[in-house]
């Protein structure tokens, strides 16, 4: 015992809001943080490669796979047949098979699958199969799609709010336009990877790259046809995951584990680069269409607009995507007359799916393009238009979002002022254009464009989570939770939350992989929600064990509960200082329970759907960018010579963790908006399939300048986690302003006198043919 | 002694058995379990894999970051291969540049890390305090997902900052015991390994090499191995025999005389950097947007020659120079054209036997005017979507005295614009003759549609190019520059 050890800490190593590394950032940097691939193999493991077709749309009528089999090195060739459940559809439709054996519906569906001795044997005989198929015309685009009468994947949904025909026919304006918007490849540095480990009696083990290991166990055990009890999934990290891996891994998984037991040996099955790319989805493009109504002022009036999108052959989850882009449609804006709608579209190509967004993003787009058209068709500063448009402040008449949700927090106005001010932006638009005046090739662009987004689940059930806590007798703690580690910092934040609960420092919180048999029926790490949900069951876990330590130590020490504190690395009892872990073995010994189960739901959320009425979300993050570009007026090349961003993470748990997100989110989106562009050819063959052909960000396409702060002052209203907000989707939204300086800098051709309507991504040959469409207009 | 020898970290391997086409990420990852260095791409792009492979040069010994992915096996012969795991000191302290990264958020889902830090700590061996334009060059083969680099650039400055009185690093301690150890691994004659059906054939000299070569006319040459690479990692073809060229200091010379430059085949985009870019400006600013820093360690210009991929970088700027390219065979040596060498999509004016000996460029006189200009999406690390080069000569009235044309991505091989030269020869060099020039480069090139960029694209911008080219000589700037090329061109 000890009362007054000056050695203690006056605040732990590692505490709330505090910046923190990641807990993986040694061994990130040394090599020794293990991926699955890295793992040591189980003794016998064999590997499997997919074997995949090669048209869109087609019937297989004979599949030779002989040569595959007498192949050097290969144990078995596994196709339909072997799959008595033949489904890992995770929206339940039933509408994707693990393989296919006669209806081919995109390109690179897998077919079969060759189980070898080593991971080329297996590749190499996989392409040694004879296809013979009989072609169906196949639909590829979203256009394509609508022309063929556009059979959907799943419920389009409309959000409605007043009588948007009405106010566009009275509106003193009015346009209507189109944009495409294209999608983005999730380019997770780690692919795909499984491992199937069988056990006794019906049990499989498995390791998977998932976001989602409850639905991974979900698949196995649907497609083993056992109880989910009997399957036990594990993910200590993954390398990247950017929603690429919340439903996209079950295939890989029920691949493994049916190959594992019926050749009782452990399976590996790791895609190669060209192969996820091509048998995986990705984000969803859309083309949009809208019609807007509006004043001399710049005011919408009225808004109806068509989201369609390619969703690819299955439903997966493009219906609560396709709902997020129309949750987004609006952005930072009151639209006081709306009607949207969208058209999940059904095509011959690879399942769109989940990706940091969620279709959000999608939604954001088209509002910022509602907001440049009016800009331009008013020769206004497109800040003014956005600024016109904002939410109102709580209480006024302009609150209410298309879903008929209030928005309660709107900091927008405030927000936006300060990084207006902070970046010099209105005295940098007119210097760009006076620049523009003189500059014969190269022209300049600006522009500030905002982000608003909602925070939660859609589907109202995914927003629970669990953990699990255990303190050892010797004062170290184990931490387990529902969430996944794909780099975003959920376990450093988590790990802080339970220090900062016991005060003691983060290296005595011992945090450990993910799985099923800890923490049950967890919902995917995704929609933004790893530390809201985690961190508060997590919270919940600790705060459990702490009251009983709390009575313990009243009780023993004979002090009101009032008298018994957790100071860093210690237990104040009365006037006794009780170092911890001293503290916690004494706990034991009088038989206290130091493990406890944690849970959250988040509270006041609901959402009809039918009604396109209620409150989907808990409350919204927000942030705003400021990008300036230089464009080649001759070539359409373009550079990022600054982007300022200002972003809003409540009461930041670990601001160091929450910067590198908003940083990483931004150029991620960027990206996505840029350089990053899916191409299939008329075949309907993913011809960007590997890094060669795909061009995310280099680290010479960041911004030259590039600053990014979190609104410091900002404190989430609603009691949250440390008052924090959520922070892994929001910042891809800010980068449009990228997309909207490259289009200034193109309007520049023609005197800022028409909206460019550049289309995304804005590769260089969208912005030399905008500009060519500009100069002969 | 028919065997491959090399130090992996701080062990000397000896290999007796292996296929020609077993790469040194499979072999790492899989023989070694050293499972630091990670597979992203297989394909050169993404950097993951990056280790240094050290090699004695003129008694330095000289590391360079490679994509151990596209990199086999036998070409290892007598080097250092360092991976991630021989980074940290035996007790296990961190050098400065993971340090940083560490410390700064470098990393998000580390799974890129070793590979930026294997590139990182390359850059800082050679330049302790780089400009924020030569750790983008450093990071050009290098795709992080999470981070978006701006973490990574502070972790760079602060290591930098720190590295003076850092305590030298495990490969600036062994380097004298290295360099002895590796002179003694040097092979003493041609070296042949076996491995089943498969054979690696490791020259000697450039003798031994065009023996071998005229014996078995179908064996693959294999120099950086930046593009038959792809053929195992993407294909899954079985290469045999394969004959590794890349050691042959024969053909790793620099010469530079009063009128050309002359590069042996094997030198890389690395060492021909410092001579190309002083004689030929824009040659230099080409060089550093092909590839990453480790295609360009690994890749060969001679390669880029003589594979005869219709878009190849080089081959456009070398036929507007008026380069030449040097074949030989067990019978001797000829000289040809670059422009010739081409003759169509996949097929080259090379003879059984022959192969690329050296690259013989013309200097460039006081008044001719070169330029290069390469199109692509991104613009760092990707395939041209067009390229074009000029080389211009005025008369004294500004009249055009000669010009050659060469574009790349435009057609099935590299290829003059007889047309447009023709058209423009003798013209006044205004707008006038450029705006008439447009309609001549349409009857040169019939592009195609691509993932690249569609033909009509093409067809415009490489019209524009001609704009672009009249207002550059006229001194006017007409091209962006992102800083990084102003500092880091020359």
């Amino acid at each position: 015992m000890n009362k007054m050890d000056t050695s203690f800490p006056t605040v732990i190593n590692g505490p709330l809001h505090a910046d923190r590394r990641h807990d993986s950032a040694h061994k990130h940097v040394a090599g020794s943080a293990d991926y699955i691939d890295d793992m040591p193999e189980p003794s016998g493991m064999l590997h499997a490669a997919i074997g995949m077709t090669d048209r869109a749309h087609a019937i297989i009528t004979s599949m030779d796979l002989s040569a595959v089999e007498s192949a050097p090195g290969v144990v078995a060739v596994l196709t339909a047949k072997d799959f008595p459940v033949n489904d890992v559809s995770s929206a339940h439709k039933h509408d994707e098979p693990v393989l296919t054996d006669k209806l081919v519906e995109f390109h690179g569906q897998p077919a079969f699958v060759v189980i070898a001795e080593t991971r080329a044997a297996a590749r190499q005989a996989a392409r040694r199969a004879r296809i013979e198929y009989e072609d169906l015309p196949a639909i590829l685009s979203v256009a394509e799609a609508k022309a063929a009468g556009g059979k959907f994947v799943t419920e389009p949904l409309t959000l409605k709010r007043g009588d948007a025909d009405t106010a566009l026919a009275q509106a003193p304006k009015r346009i209507k336009g189109q944009m495409e918007v294209g999608g983005q490849e999730h380019f997770y540095l780690e692919g795909h990877i499984s491992i199937a480990i069988p056990g006794e009696d019906d049990e499989m083990t498995i390791w998977a790259s998932t976001q989602h290991p409850s639905e991974i166990q979900h698949m196995v055990a649907h497609v083993l046809e056992v109880p989910s009890n009997a399957v036990t999934v594990f993910v200590r990290r993954m390398g990247g995951g950017f929603g690429g891996k919340e439903t996209q891994g079950n295939q890989f998984a029920a691949i493994a584990a049916v190959a594992a037991r019926k050749l009782k040996r452990a399976i590996k099955i790791r895609l190669d680069r060209d192969e996820d790319m091509t048998a995986t989805g990705k984000r969803h493009d859309f083309v949009i269409d809208y019609d807007l109504g509006f004043d001399e002022d710049g005011r919408i009036h009225g808004v109806k607009a068509e989201f369609a999108a390619r969703c690819g052959f299955s439903a997966d989850l493009s219906g609560p995507v396709t709902d997020r882009a129309l949750f987004h449609v609006d952005n930072a804006y009151f639209y006081p007359h709306v009607e949207v709608k969208s058209l999940p579209l059904k095509t011959n190509t690879v399942s769109n799916t989940a990706f940091r967004g969620f279709g959000g993003p999608q939604g954001c787009v088209g509002a910022e393009r509602f907001m440049e058209e009016i800009a331009y068709a008013l020769g206004k500063d497109p800040l003014d238009v956005r600024m016109a448009n904002f939410y109102g402040e709580p209480g006024s008449d302009r609150v209410l979002t298309p879903y008929h949700q209030t928005v309660e927090d709107n900091i927008m106005p405030r927000l936006v002022a300060e990084l207006a001010e902070k970046t010099d932006y209105r005295k940098r638009r007119e210097e760009i254009i006076a620049f523009n005046k003189s500059s014969r090739v190269i022209r300049k662009g600006i522009a500030l464009t905002p982000v608003k987004f909602g925070i939660s689940f859609t589907m109202t059930a995914f927003n629970q989570a669990g953990a699990l806590v255990h303190v050892y007798q010797d004062g170290s703690i184990h931490l387990n939770h529902g969430g996944t580690e794909m780099g975003q910092g959920l376990y450093t934040k988590v790990a802080q939350v339970i220090a900062d609960c016991f005060q003691v420092d983060l290296d005595r919180v011992k945090i450990t992989a993910t799985t099923t048999g800890k923490v049950p029926n967890t919902s995917a790490t995704a929609a933004s929600s790893g530390t809201d949900l985690n961190g508060m069951a997590a919270y919940d876990a600790a705060r459990q064990i702490k009251e009983r330590l709390v009575a313990f130590a009243a009780d023993k020490w004979k002090v009101p509960e009032a008298d018994v504190e957790f100071l860093p690395n210690r237990v104040r009892v009365g006037t006794d200082i009780i170092p911890f872990p001293d503290f916690i073995n004494q706990a034991y010994f009088a038989r206290i329970q130091l493990s406890a189960a944690g849970f959250y739901k988040t509270p006041e959320i609901h959402w009809n759907r039918a009604t396109g009425q209620g409150r989907p979300f808990y409350y919204f993050s927000y942030g705003a960018s400021v990008s300036e570009v230089s464009v080649d007026t001759l070539t359409g090349e373009y550079i990022v010579n600054r982007a300022d961003v200002l972003h809003d993470v409540g009461h930041s748990l670990n601001p160091a963790i929450d910067k590198g997100q908003v940083e990483g989110g931004f150029i991620q989106g960027m990206g996505w908006l840029t350089t990053e562009e899916l191409w299939w050819d008329g075949k309907g063959r993913l011809r960007t399939h590997a890094p060669s052909t795909y061009k995310i960000p280099l680290a010479s396409d960041k911004p030259e300048i590039f600053n990014v702060e979190l609104a410091e002052w900002s404190v989430n209203k609603l009691p949250t986690i440390g008052r924090s907000k959520a922070v892994g989707e929001p910042p891809l939204v800010l980068p449009i302003s990228v997309v909207e300086a490259i289009s200034m800098a193109v309007a520049s051709v023609a005197d800022y006198r028409q909206c460019p309507r550049i289309d995304t991504p804005t590769t260089p040959e969208r912005v030399l043919m905008a500009i060519e469409r500009l100069k002969t207009a | 002694m028919q065997q491959i020898r090399f130090v992996l970290n701080d062990e000397t391997v000896v290999i007796d058995s292996i296929s020609p086409t077993t790469t040194l990420l499979d072999w790492l990852r899989e023989t070694k379990r050293l499972t630091g260095t990670k597979e992203g791409c297989g394909e050169g792009d993404c950097g993951a894999c990056t280790v240094l492979v050290g090699k004695v040069v003129d008694d330095r010994l000289v590391y360079r970051s490679v994509n151990a992915c596209i990199r086999f096996v036998p070409s290892l012969s007598a080097t250092h291969v360092v991976t991630i795991e021989h980074m940290a000191g035996p007790d296990g302290v961190l050098t400065p540049i993971q340090q940083a990264l560490a410390d700064l958020h470098g990393s998000q889902c580390g799974f890129c890390t070793p590979g930026i830090v294997m590139s990182l700590y390359a850059l800082l061996m050679e330049k302790p305090t780089p400009s924020r334009a030569e750790i983008e060059i450093a990071l050009q083969g290098n795709l992080c997902r999470c981070t978006g680099y701006e973490s990574i650039f502070r972790a760079v400055e602060a290591a930098a900052a720190g590295m003076a009185s850092a305590t030298p690093d495990r490969l600036t301690l062994t380097r004298e015991r290295i360099i002895a150890t590796l002179n003694d691994l040097k092979p003493k004659r041609t070296i042949r390994i076996f491995h089943g059906q498969s054979r690696s054939i490791i020259p000697f000299n450039t003798a031994d090499l065009a023996d071998a070569y005229a014996t078995e006319p179908n064996a693959v040459i294999v120099a950086g191995a930046t593009d038959v690479g792809l053929w195992v990692t993407k294909q899954m073809r079985q290469l045999s025999p394969v004959i590794f060229i890349n050691h042959l200091t024969e053909l790793q010379t620099i010469d530079e005389t009063a009128d050309k430059v002359r590069l042996g085949a094997v030198v890389t985009y690395t060492q021909a950097q410092n001579v190309l870019a002083k004689n030929f400006p824009a040659l230099g600013k080409l060089l550093i947007r092909i590839g990453g820093q480790q295609v360009r360690n690994m890749g060969t210009i001679g390669g880029n020659v003589a594979n005869g991929s219709p878009i190849g970088d080089t081959p456009p700027a070398l036929i507007a120079l008026d380069a030449t390219v040097t074949l030989r065979s067990r019978n001797g040596a000829r000289s040809l054209a670059v422009e010739d060498y081409f003759i169509e999509y996949g097929k080259q004016a090379r003879e059984d036997g022959e192969f690329v000996e050296a690259l013989e460029i013309p200097k460039l006189a006081d008044d001719e005017f070169y330029a290069i200009y390469k199109i692509s999406k991104r613009r760092d690390e990707d395939i041209s979507a067009l390229c074009g080069a000029f080389k211009l000569k005025l008369d004294a009235a500004g009249n055009v005295a000669s010009i050659r044309i060469a574009f790349g991505g435009m057609a099935g091989t590299p290829k003059r614009a007889a047309h447009t030269e023709a058209f423009l020869t003798g013209k006044p060099w205004n707008e006038a003759t450029v705006s008439a020039a447009r309609a001549e480069l349409a009857k040169d090139y019939t592009p195609l549609s691509d993932w690249r960029a569609s033909a009509d694209y093409r067809m415009l911008a490489a019209q524009n190019l001609l704009t672009r080219l009249l207002i550059e000589t006229s001194g006017e700037k007409a091209s962006l520059e992102r800083y990084a090329m102003l500092e880091a061109g020359e």
